[in-house]
């Protein structure tokens, strides 16, 4: 009998698809390391939990958007999706005083709503993911601005309670929204790695036609994860409902490129397939302190953030592309 | 291979029509359990439809199929594999990017129990993983990604998970050709412990050697017929070759052709060393004016490939191309038909016609391409164009502003025709131009293509139907295994032709 | 002889592709009209006509300009999300030049023919940045075209210095404010724009390559068509034609504001294009629908303003029209709405 002579040894390989996700949490580090030889005041504990208090809404939207991107689709919906939701909720508490206990599901349900709709669309008459959320973009901007174009501040205890506790943490301390935020970095890794739900997710966007012929349940997941991120984008919505205490149309204006861009910067590939939550999350982190360098700086201008997340993109684009190639000539 | 044989399945009189093609005419296959059984036949014979219906890809326009005893209606590929029919395709429908453990138990995943979190159990599913492929002789690491393996090796891993899901049948469709040598012997070794284990394998290939390796039964069609089942040792090669390749319909004028053995023109084009790596190994070529060179061979053998690396659509990676002296740049269509060439692609639909536009625009865009965006055909000049080659080809449609994807397939073939026609070409390539056209109609397009073919240029006529390439050509080309494996005269003796073929020579 | 020959008058209008998107402007300029009485009053006021058709025509300029490159860009299977960060880089460049502080006078002209052409071979250098990331890396054209829509606005704001530069330069009011032959400039050139587009598409083959590819690529290839070249001149036509409307609007209202300036032009632009007829599969496109597709958009958002919502409400009512031009664009929609048509039509 001819036996097969594949390598057996288990010899410590790289697999191509772990490149990007290496590369992208030594870009943290580094630039971890190199604001803190350069800045003062920059290695403190307070200021790395504050790239997650800050980054909070951002870190729960793109969770969502890497389990869409996953499937090789899009959401644009999630910036206006934030927006209406803290619409919803400062309208529904401030002006009508309905219990935020009630508030909060309330709004969760519409956030999942509108993903359903986009998934349902996307899925069932084979639009492009695209062009739907883009709808969905301008539908909820727009409902939001039914409710009112101004803003609205709250002053309800139960959001005030969520806003300013403090979850001390030695010396520093971390916010409510920034613990729902790890939790939902968490549960999204359980969800991705652990359920046939993200399974299908990945064999989606490795082969949807393949998907189909092992028998998993492709129609159901490719709505389900637009419900997922149409859910995300509510939860962020109260979670900067709490950051900001105000309910404002022009909230998350843009919100869905950052979540887009922490995503592949995470290490995601667009076309779909490969990438991990936890990638996600340090994408996400590399936004914050992009931004918490260029403040530390002081002389660099907030508008170099957008260079520099340009630029980042266009290098893990480009790294995908190459090594797309590489593996297409093997 | 004396024990008498348990039959698993049989499809009987299964017919397949599609708009204007009858793909299948009262076709039967019987497969046994622990037989090997190759399905034979060259491109259109009605061998992917049949796995098609088979598969419940494309249910039967009628005819039966009996499964163990019981008759089944397969209505997707996913509901045949629940009955028990398996395939693996040539390009292998797992997905790349997940481990090989998890495509071989996707959808059958292992759970932990709740206490222990719930989710699925890696370890438990590597280790059933490994089991499976240990059954088959297959020592991989199955936590790495399935794209970090060879097509080989990822075929067998399919094959594992199609006969982990108790399959009864499994079918192999063209899983050998991209393999190496010794990959196919890997996967033979595969095949030779599924067919211990009493499963019925049908097992596609248009690789002569492999068949009389494998198989123990062979099963031909020829255009959509059954043609005959034969035990493997019973058919010698060139009996094989005889039945796939077959004869239509005996031509009474056997030669229209000049058959200008002594052909004293001019080089149209001159091909030295021409080579692309896993393609075409390096081949010298030179067609002369006014000739007509055929070029035949086995599905895979190069055909298609020499016609696409000479017209620059694949680009070569070594060799050159001469055309009438001028030496071409290989990697741009643009620039072959500058230099005077034309190509009418094997695949119509995708690489050929588009389908939305008028039969007048496909015909002059090549001509218009050439030309580039200035000097634009006055449309007046166009529609004379349209209508001269609509007549003289005799393409029939309502008018040539008719959207070509509405004519049937030999009009569109006509079209395409009329497309390089326009542009005067110096070589006209034609790869497979009677393919999916019934067959009265494929008389007539050989016969419209050689007479225009005659008026001074060149023509490189590749086809699957050995009557027509002996019928029409000057000189014949066979290729075999991606090489250049003879050339013989035209009007030759056809066992002569079978025998190259079969590389008997 | 032409299909259509046989048809009746009747016919030939009822299946022309136009027809829909004339319908629908009509309708909104009818709507217009019972809503503000002197919306179609158009009258002649100191040396040019104005009213509020004038109005709208006017303020439809910069989209018709952005659509057109957005069309040949989707009809060539492409797509730039890029084209709202481009009219602010322009508009950016355009200002930092007028503005004198490179060296330029205030006197006489030549101040505005170097402002508008450094500020149109920057927005077509954007093009071409967007058209070599598609053709020569593969990239899908939406994420290569997010690139420049996430960068292009840091870049006008550094450009900008982060502030909305107040443009003094007279002259260059011109683009966006003046009148030639009694209508608005920036009509004209959105006008003329599209007519020698027209020109280019029907006079040249340009046209048929561009369907071709649309349609079929790799036929297109296989026939010789030059598809990568043209594919990276529509990219960089949709900068040129980005960089019109960054000139027009930052003209406009006198200022270069690199965060704001052509926000959501992109996807007005795709709403436009759209609206007009043109497939997003491409192969199918129409100037004129585009043109009629860019005045819906902004009749609408007059009408909106007009009528006392507030102005932002806009953007739901987009959102339906999207809805509903996608699902009617979609075979599988149309085939169960068939199929539930059939079905009752049977039943009863």
């Amino acid at each position: 009998m001819n036996a097969v002579s594949a390598p057996i040894t288990r010899h410590w390989h790289l697999d191509a698809r772990y490149v990007p996700l290496l590369i992208t949490i030594a870009l943290f580090f580094t630039m971890a390391i190199a604001g803190s030889i350069f800045f003062d005041g920059f290695f403190a504990p307070q200021v790395f939990l504050n790239l997650l208090i800050d980054n909070a809404f951002l870190c729960v939207v793109a969770v969502g958007m890497t389990f869409v991107i996953l499937t090789g689709g899009i959401d644009l919906s999630v910036g206006s999706i934030i927006a209406l939701t803290t619409m919803i909720s400062a309208s529904l508490v401030q002006q009508h005083h309905i219990s935020p206990f009630i508030t909060i599901p309330l709004v969760l349900l519409v956030g999942s709503l509108f993903g359903l709709m986009h998934g349902f669309l996307i899925q069932r008459f084979r639009l492009q993911p695209f062009i739907v959320t883009l709808a969905g973009m301008f539908l909820a901007r727009g409902l939001s601005y039914l409710i009112s174009t101004e803003s609205i501040s709250i002053d309800n205890s139960v959001y005030r309670f969520f806003a300013e506790t403090r979850i001390p943490l030695g010396s520093a301390s971390l916010s409510i929204s920034a613990v729902i935020a790890l939790a939902v970095v968490l549960i999204g890794m359980w969800l991705a790695h652990a359920t046939q739900f993200g399974r299908t997710v990945y064999a989606i966007g490795g082969d949807e036609a393949s998907a189909h012929l092992m028998g998993l349940p492709v129609n159901q997941t490719l709505i389900g994860v637009y419900v997922l991120s149409g859910f995300c984008s509510a939860l962020a919505g109260v979670i900067m409902t709490f950051y900001m205490l105000s309910g404002y149309s022009l909230h998350a204006v843009g919100l869905e490129l950052d979540a887009i861009a922490a995503v592949v910067i995470g290490g995601t590939l667009l076309r779909g397939g490969i990438g991990y939550v936890a990638g996600t999350f340090f994408g996400v982190l590399i936004l914050g302190i992009i931004q918490t360098l260029i403040v530390f700086d002081g002389t660099l201008s907030s508008w170099w953030t957008r260079i520099v997340v340009g630029i980042l993109l266009l290098s893990f684009c480009l790294l995908q592309q190459f090594l797309e190639a590489r593996r297409a000539t093997r | 291979m004396s024990a008498p044989v348990e039959c698993v399945l049989k499809a009987r009189e299964i017919s397949r029509e599609f708009p204007g093609v009858r793909a299948l005419d009262n076709v039967q296959l019987t497969l046994c359990a622990g037989e090997v059984h190759a399905l034979m036949g060259q491109n259109g014979a009605g061998k992917s439809t049949l796995i098609k219906v088979l598969t419940g890809a494309c249910p039967p326009t009628s005819g039966t199929i009996e499964l163990d005893g019981q008759f089944i209606q397969p209505h997707s590929p996913l509901d045949a594999q629940r009955h028990g029919i398996s395939t693996v395709y040539q390009e292998v429908n797992l997905c790349p990017n997940l481990s090989v453990a998890e495509n071989i138990f996707a959808g059958r995943y292992p759970y932990h129990p709740w206490f222990k979190g719930g989710g699925i159990d890696w370890q438990a599913l590597n280790q059933r993983a490994h089991e499976v492929l240990e059954k088959l002789n297959l020592h991989i690491d199955v936590a790495r990604q399935l794209s970090s393996y060879p097509v080989a090796i990822q075929q067998m891993i399919a094959i594992a998970r199609a006969t982990n899901i108790s399959a009864r049948v499994l079918i192999l469709d063209e899983p050998t050709s991209s393999l190496d040598d010794h990959e196919v012997k890997q996967l033979f070794a595969v095949i030779e412990r599924l067919r211990t284990q009493g499963i019925a394998i049908l097992f596609v290939t248009h690789f002569l050697d492999q068949v009389y390796e494998i198989s123990d039964r062979i099963t031909v069609l020829r255009n959509g017929l059954f043609v005959g089942e034969y035990l493997t040792s019973e058919l010698d090669r060139n009996g094989l070759v005889a039945a796939m390749v077959g004869r239509e319909f005996i031509m009474n004028n056997k030669s229209d052709a000049v058959h200008a053995n002594s052909n004293t023109n001019a080089c149209v084009l001159e091909a030295k060393q021409l080579t692309r790596k896993g393609q075409i190994h390096p081949i010298d070529l030179e067609i002369k004016q006014g000739e007509v060179l055929g070029v035949v061979g086995l599905l895979g053998s190069g055909r298609t490939e020499l016609a696409r690396l000479l017209f620059g659509l694949d680009s070569a990676d070594g060799g050159s191309v001469h055309v009438d002296g001028k030496l071409l740049s290989l990697d741009s269509p643009h620039d072959a038909i500058a230099h005077g060439l034309a190509l009418c692609p094997e695949e119509r639909k995708t690489e050929g016609i588009i389908a939305e536009l008028s039969v007048r625009e496909n015909i002059v865009l090549a001509l218009q391409a050439r030309n580039g965006l200035l000097p634009r055909i006055a449309f007046k000049e166009q529609k004379e164009l349209a209508t001269k080659f609509v007549a003289l080809l005799g393409i029939k449609t309502a008018n040539i502003e008719t959207p070509i994807g509405q004519l049937s397939g030999g009009n569109q073939q006509k079209v395409l025709l009329g497309r390089w026609l326009a542009t005067h070409p110096r070589l006209l390539i034609l790869d497979e131009p009677t393919r999916g056209i019934d067959v009265a109609a494929k008389h007539e397009l050989t016969t419209a293509i050689m007479a225009l073919a005659r008026e001074g240029m060149a023509v490189l006529f590749i086809s699957a139907e050995l009557d027509e390439v002996l019928l029409e050509s000057d000189r014949i080309l066979v290729m075999r295994d991606r090489r250049k494996a003879g050339e013989l005269p035209g009007g030759c003796d056809e066992q002569a032709v079978y025998a190259l073929i079969a590389g008997q020579a | 002889m032409n299909n259509n020959e046989h048809k009746s008058l009747f016919q030939r209008i009822g299946s022309h592709p136009l027809l829909s998107p004339i319908a629908t402007l009509l309708l909104l300029i009818i709507i217009s009209s019972v809503v503000n009485p002197s919306f179609l009053r158009i009258t002649w006021f100191d040396g040019h006509f104005s009213g509020s058709l004038i109005d709208v025509l006017n303020r439809a300029a910069p989209l018709m300009l952005v659509s057109t490159g957005m069309m040949l860009v989707i009809a060539a299977r492409g797509l730039d999300i890029s084209v709202g960060a481009v009219v602010a880089i322009t508009a950016a460049v355009a200002a930092l030049i007028t503005d004198g502080t490179y060296g330029a006078t205030h006197s006489g002209l030549s101040t505005l023919f170097i402002a508008v052409a450094g500020a149109l071979i920057t927005a077509t250098l954007c093009g071409l940045w967007n058209g070599l990331l598609v053709v020569k890396t593969g990239m899908q054209p939406i994420i290569a075209t997010l690139i420049l829509m996430v960068a292009g606005r840091g870049i006008a704001q550094l450009i900008t210095g982060g502030q909305i530069i107040t443009i003094y330069y007279a002259p260059y009011f011109y683009i966006g404010n003046g009148f030639l032959f009694g209508l608005p400039f920036a009509l004209i050139i959105a006008l003329l724009t599209a007519i020698g587009l027209y020109v280019l598409l029907t006079r040249t083959a340009l046209g048929l390559f561009i369907r071709a590819i649309g349609l079929n690529p790799v036929a297109a290839h296989v026939a010789g068509v030059r598809s990568r070249m043209i594919t990276l001149s529509l990219y960089m036509f949709c900068g040129f034609t980005a960089g019109l409307a960054g000139l027009v609007i930052s003209s406009n209202v006198k200022s270069a504001d690199g965060n704001n300036a052509g926000q959501l032009m992109e996807l007005d632009a795709i709403l436009a294009v759209t609206l007009g007829g043109t497939a997003l599969t491409g192969g199918r496109f129409t100037v004129v629908g585009t043109m009629i597709g860019a005045l819906i958009i902004q009749t609408l958002t007059s009408m909106i303003y007009s009528s006392g919502l507030p102005p932002q409400v806009n953007l739901a009512v987009k959102a339906v029209l999207v809805f509903v031009v996608m699902l009617l664009q979609s075979n599988e929609f149309r085939n169960s709405m068939r199929a539930v048509l059939f079905k009752s039509g049977t039943s009863t």
